[in-house]
């Protein structure tokens, strides 16, 4: 009883199959970029509950309109992200440049607004080494803030290759791919937004 | 395109979610305002899962690789959490 | 049975020449080998750093060296022989060169990725020798707070760790993704070799587990550099959440270490005794049931520092339960072996020898985990012992039988049985007069990581050293043996063990696209004699 069809056989060659690999490769290195960040949760938990009042105290110093307008920045990089793939899939080149370039622009808005908020914090004196409440909002951002940038280096080289032709109706995967690690990001910063400014 | 609708549609739900979490975090509502921040965060990124990343249409496997890591990520923190609460 | 292949035939080997074509090569095999070499080597260098460690213990004062360079060797020994050879060397070097022919397919599922990891653990090697210039000296568990303030190069390697762990964690996503994918058409789950269904537990823990420990180093280095306080005391900080998290790894790492083990001795005694696997299905799912369970036990290396009583009696009872699915294979096994015609080939016995030594470091486990004996035997040579036990008895001598098994295969050339048994004998001789002596030791009151202790223990660690001799003597005796027989061996067939798993179907050593035409699976690996599949 052969219970692998020659369609099956030849599902892991060509386009389909190699779509397939790739899908499956993002979401398990998703996995492991969801227990690299569990490590800081679990330090936020633990000392969240162990210095109610710190927290609180701590937290005020935050700047709530800047992590809400990076909150909504993010969602926006999302959807112009998945906006410019649905594009692709439907060939068209252009929609795909203009949205990766407004990721790219929405993004850089993000680091943007970070850099600010760092500033003034490290000019109030409010340093990583200052209270518990520090280290984790700079070792949690800071991380993210990586990851931001990783993200960024993905979507400019997609760019790129569009430029190149690379990408077609037929052929997205790279950019689909990106899109999820992109989605991702953005996925995390749902959580530290509340979890940092809002719930003290 | 129907692809746009949908995203637009989740774009505009996320949106007024973050409002609503940023309006319930002004309230007083002692242990309520994390679990609130929470399950809308949770909502969230229910969403983007689901639409953004695809997820509404993937089969079986892609679902396991995307739920299973979520376990684990409750152990660390249930599994520090039986030492560093009863101390 | 295959004839001898003609020496000029083209291979993984010789197709293509030069440095770079190995440097950049996107073919398994390569990969493997050179994975092998590299950690091969620096099991050597551990090797001789355990030695040193041994030998300043033959006297009760500092004869040798100092406390501070006694803490260093003791440290460096750990590191290497931890990160640097029993982590990556059955999946990353046996399991990149089998793998792939092992499921029916021409390479991994992301070839370029794989090349990639190589090169991440290399450099991380590298940087691990560099912080050599000035040793650490934290002990391989690096705990807090000492090594965020001790002015020792910890910095350095905890970025090598990094390295090194990022590059577990891209193989184990590659093997993941390959075995889901790239499985020849009929090959199903259950018709997987057992060694597949042990690599795929091990890659899962790899890509879970490992990233914790990542995020714990940068944790560790953010304190050390920028004065972040989260294992800090005097800013609020908790140095047992360094242990948490350091073991949230470490602990389930263990069972990376033995599972791929595990499934090389599930390979070999179906093969040796001419009888199909006892139990394959509960050998299959065990492997996943060690891996999930390996998950559940981490606070038990932290009893006795400070944790919660409600914590180390929840850790205490799971421990007991990753004893339940390691059982099953032990049996399994054995029951397998019962009316075998057995062949006690290089393979075979290590096989047996890594049953043997296992069982006595996992029944030595249950000592450990248990509260009350723990408070006396933790952090004594007892201790040591266990893990010795477990880790060189099982996944050292799996992979010594690994790689007399799988020689012939990447080297076209056949072990001179006669010295690797000369080896063999060495090496269990000296294994067991080094460890089973420290399990007393232990007992006694010896405490690890201690280079001066009180004469009554003189005589113990004298025989531990005599025994740490014999046992280096063995294991050179085997490299003598593998290095001479790439050259001088007796050319090998393409299935000199008579083994019905895929690697067997293709010449020794294969070609580079593996197999001419992909194979079509219509049965299980183990059909010796009558037994047709997993369901009989």
């Amino acid at each position: 009883m052969a219970e692998y069809s020659e369609k099956k056989a030849m599902a892991s060659e060509g386009t389909a199959g190699a779509f397939e690999k790739a899908k499956l490769g993002i979401w398990a290195f998703l996995a492991t970029e969801l227990m690299l960040f569990g490590g800081l949760f679990t330090a936020y938990t633990v000392y969240r509950i162990r210095y109610q009042a710190l927290f609180h105290e701590q937290h005020l110093h935050l700047n709530r309109t800047f992590g809400a307008v990076n909150t909504v920045i993010l969602i926006c990089s999302s959807l112009s992200v998945a906006i410019g793939i649905a594009a692709i899939k439907a060939g068209k080149l252009a929609v795909l440049k203009l949205c990766l370039a407004i990721t790219l622009g929405l993004a850089s808005s993000f680091l943007f607004i970070k850099y600010l908020e760092y500033s003034e914090h490290i000019g109030n004196g409010e340093l990583p080494s200052s209270n518990l409440f520090f280290s984790l909002y700079y070792m949690m951002t800071g991380l993210h803030a990586i990851h931001v940038l990783a993200g960024m280096a993905a979507l400019t080289t997609m760019l790129l290759l569009t430029n190149r032709g690379a990408f077609s109706k037929e052929y997205s995967t790279p950019v689909e791919i990106t899109g999820i690690y992109w989605h991702f990001v953005d996925l995390v910063w749902i959580y530290l937004f509340p979890l940092l400014y809002l719930i003290g | 395109m129907r692809a746009y609708k949908t995203y637009i549609f989740v774009w505009l739900t996320l949106l007024v979610l973050t409002a609503a979490t940023v309006s319930v975090s002004y309230m007083q509502l002692g242990v309520f305002n994390a679990v609130a921040a929470l399950i809308i965060a949770s909502v969230k990124a229910s969403l983007v899962a689901l639409y953004f990343m695809h997820l509404r249409h993937e089969k079986e496997l892609v679902w396991a690789f995307a739920l299973f890591p979520i376990a684990f990520l409750a152990l660390i923190i249930a599994g520090t959490l039986t030492d560093t609460l009863f101390r | 049975m295959s004839r001898q292949q003609p020496s000029i035939e083209k291979n993984y080997l010789n197709e293509t020449h030069g440095f770079w074509s190995w440097a950049y090569t996107l073919d398994h095999k390569r990969i493997g080998v050179m994975y092998l070499l590299t950690i091969l080597f620096f099991f050597l260098v551990g090797g001789v750093l355990g030695l040193l460690v041994r030998l300043e213990l033959l006297e009760p004062t500092n004869w040798l060296v100092s406390n501070q360079t006694y803490n260093e060797m003791f440290t460096l020994h750990g590191v290497i022989m931890i990160f640097i050879f029993v982590i990556p060397v059955i999946p990353s070097a046996l399991g990149n060169f089998v793998i792939p022919l092992l499921i029916g397919a021409r390479d991994v599922a992301f070839p370029r990725l794989n090349i990639a990891s190589y090169w991440i653990f290399v450099s991380g090697v590298i940087v691990l020798m560099v912080s050599m210039v000035h040793p650490i000296d934290t002990g391989w568990t690096f705990y807090t707070p000492y090594s965020a303030k001790t002015a020792t190069s910890v910095t350095i390697v905890a970025l090598g760790i990094f390295l090194v762990g990022m590059s577990s964690i891209l193989t184990g996503l590659n093997f993941i993704v390959t075995i889901h994918k790239l499985r020849a058409p009929g090959m199903s789950w259950h018709r997987l070799p057992l060694f597949i269904w042990g690599i795929y537990a091990t890659s899962i823990i790899n890509v879970l587990a490992t990233p914790v420990v990542g995020v714990t180093f940068l944790m560790l280095l953010s304190e050390r550099l920028l004065g972040f306080g989260f294992f800090d005391p005097s800013k609020g900080g908790d140095p047992l959440l360094f242990q948490h998290f350091f073991w949230f790894y470490s602990h389930p790492v263990v069972y990376v270490m033995i599972l791929p083990a595990m499934g090389i001795i599930s390979e070999i005694i179906p093969v040796f005794t001419r009888k199909p696997i006892f139990g394959y299905k509960a050998i299959a799912y065990s492997s996943l049931a060690i891996a999930g369970a390996g998950f559940l036990v981490w606070g038990h290396h932290m009893f006795v520092a400070g944790m919660s009583s409600i914590a180390t009696i929840i850790f205490s009872f799971l421990t007991f339960s990753v004893a339940i699915p390691t059982g099953v294979k032990v049996f399994n096994w054995i029951a397998t072996m019962y009316r075998g015609s057995i062949n006690l080939d290089s393979p075979m016995i290590y096989a047996l020898t890594f049953i043997f030594l296992f069982i006595i470091g996992g029944l030595t486990g249950p000592f450990l985990g248990s509260l009350a004996t723990d408070v006396h035997l933790h952090e004594t040579y007892f201790l040591v012992a266990h893990f010795h036990y477990t880790i060189m008895g099982g996944t050292v001598m799996g992979l010594f039988a690994g790689l007399h098994y799988w020689f012939p295969k990447i080297t076209g050339r056949m072990l001179d049985e006669k010295t690797a048994k000369r080896a063999w004998a060495f090496i269990l001789v000296g294994f067991n007069v080094t460890f089973f002596n420290m399990f007393i030791l232990g007992f006694r009151g010896m405490p690890r990581r201690y280079a001066t202790y009180p004469e009554k223990f003189q005589s113990q660690h004298i025989i531990s050293t005599v025994g740490s001799w014999i046992l280096a003597a063995g294991i050179l005796i085997m490299f003598y043996n593998f290095i001479r027989c790439i050259y001088k061996g007796e050319k090998a067939p393409a299935n000199p063990w008579r083994g019905l798993t895929l690697e067997w179907t293709t010449p020794s050593p294969p070609p580079t696209e593996n197999f001419k035409e992909i194979p079509v699976v219509t049965d299980w690996p183990y059909s010796y004699g009558k037994r047709k599949d997993a369901d009989g």
